[in-house]
């Protein structure tokens, strides 16, 4: 990243930290104002606190597990007023997002092929669309697979995209078969050279079987074409999802292997702690998975790397 | 993971006998259970407070009949209040008015909007709503990329008559526009499909109040996505503020989300919930039905009126069990598939068992047919010839094993092979069964895979 793009980012976070303070309806007080100042740590202000977490979707297990840890150094007196309590949520949320944290990488291979999973709606094609354009800004030359062959206009809305990046796009009539389009454009990334295959799916529930058999088959063909790829299987997580996330995370992982995150859709009120629940789910199956990036908009710029720290410090944002 | 809020009440419950009052107690104890399995559901928190307090005040002083034990008669009258509070309005779509009567869309991104107006248009022009209607359909979402394509092709799947639209118009001006189309082609109604907008996107909001005001729709439905999460709260309020919304639609109810979003949005809008998006397709459209959904946020599925039928067969123990079983069903080892062909031939057998779990009569008769007392019971013998070990790690059962059952249960390595496959199928169709709403989804599996299985009509 340029260091103006750094700053850009800073400025973002301010913003978004401002909008989240703007946006908590009277329904729901933050985090960060009950834990304001040094006031006395009571009954009350841990009630409020598990409230709070339990309306950002950390869930009911993972919210359970941070206020245990706290009240139980309330209870050894190791946390004396609200501003300490503040600071040790915190650092114990941080932690729990540490192992998260990988920057995003295009390694040695080419083409360096992405597949993009997910459900419904939550965001793979515009994503795609913004990754392009980071990549490009980076000097690497980008393709686009239009493998989403089922939805109404999904290759039409990808083409846009790449009239946008001014980056081809591989697509084949609609009702095609979705393996052949990756395969497609991946033969066409080798014949031209180009450096980086990013492949739209789809969007399908994770409990559909036909259809999570249909992206392994996609996974599989291009696994024949190369052992190492895909070298990225990117899951893509709507903010506004709640608990169903974590099923999600589970079924997309088994079936194609994820490899890592995007959290879509942060520039709205929903606020993605059930992140954390995800975050303790792979810990319990012993797995480590980045998410790289969040989106925070429409628009082609609005995908940002993604920093826990600055994660963290958004959702307990004092007004 | 409160997946059997029944198992859960039950064990919190368990002090109090049949025919005892629940007390305060009691009740406050229960209701901390209900909070967690609602909480759990995405039902927004607020909302959940309110539910809980209106479910105490119902509950005090119920007198626990003899029939249901005490958890399982607190699920009844959550589930009663759940279906109150979700259904009481009336949820037909009302178009009474001058033609085209205006259907206005309105939501988040990627919520179903577009799929929707389709699935309506089709809903319509099919004469699911009295009689056939004509329909037009226009996008005023300038925004996303291809959105008015996708309408477009939509609209000539499901026979609509789709006004053209191009993203440099404004949206007021495809609205005015498209109303007079509407007319001249004498559409019976109109349906506007909008951009999908965050609620505290203040400019977005403005606009699509401008242009309710200008339609004047006599339908505005906000589509919510069922996986949906606490948000769903702050979203539907100011959707609510904003527009005069006249009901909901839950779109995307065909996946294992438990749809506490539905809940949310009821309580805080007031308004019905008019439909259930099932799928993607065009006819994936449903009428809602409060008490199928109801059952899915508490994470019941369809096993409720399971409970209830094994209760009159077999003890209470083993048929809570059993449903504890189906519930679990990733713990299902061969041990556990042994207690239930036992259990199954308590019940009078699968072919009596079928009968009681809704759906299953919808099954072709040879189909049902194929399953078959007899070969429970062979199956139960050979499990009783592997030793606890090869129970509980059926992979572990090898060639030279598979012989000693096989003379053990004096049947043949075939049949080994096929009570281990079985199992295996059974498994599969125990996960897939623990899942909300999962029996439902399994029969569409088995009547799907019908024709390919060979089985006749
Ligand atoms: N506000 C906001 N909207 C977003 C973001 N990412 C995507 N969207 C919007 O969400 C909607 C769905 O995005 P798509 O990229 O089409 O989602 P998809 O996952 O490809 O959808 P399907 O292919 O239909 O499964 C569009 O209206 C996007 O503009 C984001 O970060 N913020
Ligand atoms: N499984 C399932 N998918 C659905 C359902 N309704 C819509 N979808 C899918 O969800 C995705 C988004 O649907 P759209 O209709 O494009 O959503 P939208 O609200 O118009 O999106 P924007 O215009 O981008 O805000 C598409 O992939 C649809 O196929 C449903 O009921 N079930
Ligand atoms: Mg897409
Ligand atoms: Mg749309």
């Amino acid at each position: 990243m340029s260091e103006a793009e750094v700053k850009n980012d800073k400025g973002f976070w301010r913003r978004l930290k401002a909008g989240l303070g703007k946006t908590r309806s009277q329904l729901a007080t933050g985090v960060g104002n009950l834990l304001l100042g040094e006031r006395e740590i009571s009954e009350d202000v841990l009630d409020d606190l598990e409230t709070s977490l339990l309306l950002t979707d950390v869930g009911v297990s993972t919210t359970k597990e941070v206020m245990d840890a706290l009240r139980l150094r309330v209870s050894r007196k190791e946390l004396n007023n609200t501003a300490a309590l503040h600071g040790a949520l915190a650092k114990l949320l941080k932690e729990l997002l540490a192992p998260l944290v990988r920057p995003f990488e295009i390694r040695k291979d080419r083409p360096f092929i992405i597949f993009f999973v997910g459900v419904n709606g939550v965001g793979k094609t515009t994503t795609i669309g913004k990754l392009a354009r980071r990549l490009t800004a980076e000097g690497l030359s980008v393709l686009l697979a239009a493998g989403d062959t089922f939805r109404a206009a999904a290759v039409e809305q990808l083409k846009v995209w790449g009239e946008r990046n001014e980056i081809p796009v591989i697509a084949q009539a609609s009702g095609a078969d979705s393996a052949s389009v990756v395969f497609d454009a991946i033969k066409a990334a080798q014949a031209r050279k180009v450096d980086v295959v990013l492949a739209d799916t789809a969007g399908r529930l994770q409990d559909k079987t036909n259809l999570m058999e249909e992206l392994k088959k996609i996974h599989r063909v291009v696994n024949r074409f190369d052992a190492n790829a895909p070298h990225e299987v990117i899951l893509v997580l709507d903010a506004g999802i709640g608990q169903n996330a974590i099923s999600q995370a589970k079924a997309f992982i088994e079936a194609v292997d994820v490899s890592g995150f995007v959290l879509t859709k942060l520039d709205g009120s929903a606020k993605a702690g059930v992140i954390f629940a995800i975050a303790a789910e792979l810990k319990k199956m012993g797995l480590t998975k980045p998410v790289y990036f969040i989106g925070v908009g429409e628009r082609v710029e609005d995908l940002r790397p993604f920093d826990a720290g600055d994660f963290v410090d958004a959702l307990l944002a004092n007004e | 993971m409160f997946d059997n809020l029944t198992d859960r009440l039950t064990q919190t419950l368990r002090g109090i006998s049949g025919k005892a009052r629940l007390s305060e107690e009691n009740v406050s104890a229960a209701l901390r259970d209900v909070r967690m399995a609602l909480l759990e559901a995405d039902v927004a928190l607020p909302v959940v407070k309110d539910f809980i307090s209106q479910v105490r005040s119902k509950a005090l002083g119920t007198v626990v009949s003899s029939a249901l034990n005490p958890g399982e008669a607190f699920v009844k009258i959550v589930h009663t209040e759940l279906v109150k509070v979700m259904g009481e309005a009336n949820d037909a779509l009302d178009l009474n008015t001058t033609p085209p009567a205006i259907i206005l869309m309105a939501g988040l991104q990627g919520a179903g909007k577009t799929t929707t107006v389709a699935k309506l248009a089709r809903f319509l022009i099919e004469g699911r709503l009295g009689a056939k209607k004509k329909v037009a359909v226009v996008s005023a979402d300038v925004y996303r990329p291809a959105a008015i394509d996708q309408l477009q092709t939509l609209a000539a799947e499901v026979g609509a008559h789709f006004i053209h639209s191009t993203p440099d118009e404004k949206p007021l001006d495809i609205g005015k526009r498209a109303v007079v189309e509407a007319k001249k082609v004498l559409a019976d109604v109109l349906l506007v499909d909008t951009a999908g907008r965050l609620a505290i996107d203040a400019a977005m909001m403005a606009e699509i109040r401008d242009l309710q005001a200008s339609l004047s729709p006599i339908e505005t439905l906000f589509v919510v996505d069922a996986m949906t999460g606490q948000d769903a709260a702050n979203t539907a309020k100011a959707f609510n503020d904003a527009l005069v919304l006249t009901g909901v639609v839950l779109a995307k109810a065909d996946g294992d989300a438990r749809g506490g979003a539905a809940l949310s949005v009821r309580a805080i809008t007031g308004k019905p919930i008019k439909f259930l998006g099932m799928g993607e397709k065009t006819d994936a459209l449903e009428p809602f039905h409060p008490d199928r959904l109801a059952s899915r946020i508490l994470g019941m599925g369809d096993m409720l009126s399971l409970i209830e039928e094994a209760q009159r067969k077999v003890d209470k123990r083993s048929a809570q069990k059993l449903a504890r079983k189906i519930q679990h069903g990733q713990k299902f080892d061969l041990e556990d598939f042994r207690e239930q062909l036992k259990q199954m031939s308590n019940m009078g057998g699968m072919t009596n068992m079928m009968d009681k779990i809704p759906g299953m009569s919808a099954l072709p008769a040879n189909a049902q047919s194929k399953i078959d007392d007899g070969m429970f019971k062979k199956m139960a013998v050979i499990i009783d010839s592997m030793t606890a070990h090869e129970r509980h790690f059926p992979d572990l059962i090898s060639g030279s094993r598979k012989q000693r059952i096989a003379k053990g249960s004096g049947t043949h390595i075939p049949d080994v092979n096929r009570l281990l496959k079985q199992h295996k199928q059974m498994q599969k169709m125990m996960k897939k069964m623990s899942k909300k709403g999962g029996m439902q989804k399994m029969l569409r599996t088995l009547q799907a895979a019908r024709p390919a299985a060979g089985v006749r009509r």
